[in-house]
């Protein structure tokens, strides 16, 4: 449902930006960049540019698995256009408050709305920051604003995708995981 | 230097943070910063504020950081002053629509506190 949502707020901001440029070419395709798109390189470049960046901090990729956390924060940016799916990240609160003090120089105690925030807005650069990695994709596929959920044992399930990519990453000891869902490519 | 006057458009509260210390870092001071979480409520300030400076995002719901571009236009709001994007849109096509628009300058997000200072003092200090 939720994927859903994101999708339709994505296709509808792509629709708006082409109805903008008359000038597009219609027969743009992706098939023939599949490799590109599915590089699971770009999503580590991509994690390690924003938080590089943004957070002025390194991650590293890792295979460890993060230990269950009581409560934790998953943003999710729709992609429409050439390709639809969603850029999901995740992590337990005390990541996501150090990600948030990190961008803000505040100290957090709990998730708030400034902590909910500045995930969906890592998550939004995350989406940004992948799909520019492609040039037909950066042309030709639109982002949704961001959707944030906090709760406790949910678990995120996309039926049959043409391809995801999930990569888990450590910065400063705490873990949070990225998902790249592509349920569609023109 | 005289205050700079200066519009912040993100629908995120911690974007409009990190731009305005950027900002800072960049060395606009004195800075009077005033926020708006979309292109409506931008509108709505700079019909009420003078400002020298506008950074707009440009994926927000309600009105777009580009609607809000072209409404200033056609509203005459702040004529003259410059107008840069700060947006993870970074196709040559969104900036072609974004100066096309009434742009003068683009920073892709995530960006550095250098990146701020080159493209936005510039602008500044020649209005």
């Amino acid at each position: 449902m939720l994927l859903n949502g994101v999708r339709s707020g994505a296709i509808a901001q792509w629709r708006a930006s082409a109805t903008q440029d008359r000038e597009r070419p219609m027969a743009v395709s992706l098939r023939e960049s599949v490799q590109l798109v599915s590089d699971p390189r770009n999503l580590d470049a991509s994690v390690e540019e924003v938080f590089h960046l943004m957070l002025g901090v390194n991650c590293e990729r890792t295979t460890v698995v993060p230990e269950p956390v009581p409560e934790s924060v998953t943003a999710v940016v729709g992609f429409g256009g050439l390709l639809s799916g969603a850029c999901v990240f995740r992590s337990g609160g005390p990541a996501a408050m150090k990600i948030a003090a990190c961008m803000t120089g505040m100290e957090f105690a709990e998730i708030d709305d400034t902590v909910k925030d500045g995930i969906g807005e890592i998550c939004n650069m995350l989406a940004g920051a992948w799909k520019g990695k492609v040039p037909e994709l950066s042309a030709n596929c639109g982002l949704s604003v961001p959707a944030v959920i906090t709760g406790r044992d949910y678990n995120l399930h996309v039926q049959a995708p043409e391809f995801q990519l999930h990569h888990i990453y450590n910065f400063e000891g705490e873990a949070f995981e990225v998902t790249i869902v592509c349920d569609g490519m023109q | 230097m005289s205050e700079i006057r200066t519009l912040i458009v993100d629908d995120s509260s911690v974007m409009r943070k990190i731009v305005e210390r950027a900002l800072r870092q960049a060395g606009l001071d004195p800075l009077i910063v005033h926020e708006a979480g979309s292109g409506t409520e931008g509108l709505d300030l700079l019909k009420a504020k003078q400002v020298d400076l506008i950074l707009s995002d440009i994926n927000m719901p309600s009105m777009d950081g580009l609607e809000f571009l072209r409404q200033i236009k056609v509203q005459n709001l702040a004529p003259g002053v410059p107008v840069v994007m700060i947006t993870t849109e970074s196709s040559e096509e969104h900036v072609k629509q974004a100066i096309q628009a009434g742009a003068q300058g683009y920073i892709r997000k995530p960006f550095t506190a250098e990146q701020v200072k080159e493209r936005v003092l510039p602008l500044v200090n020649a209005a």
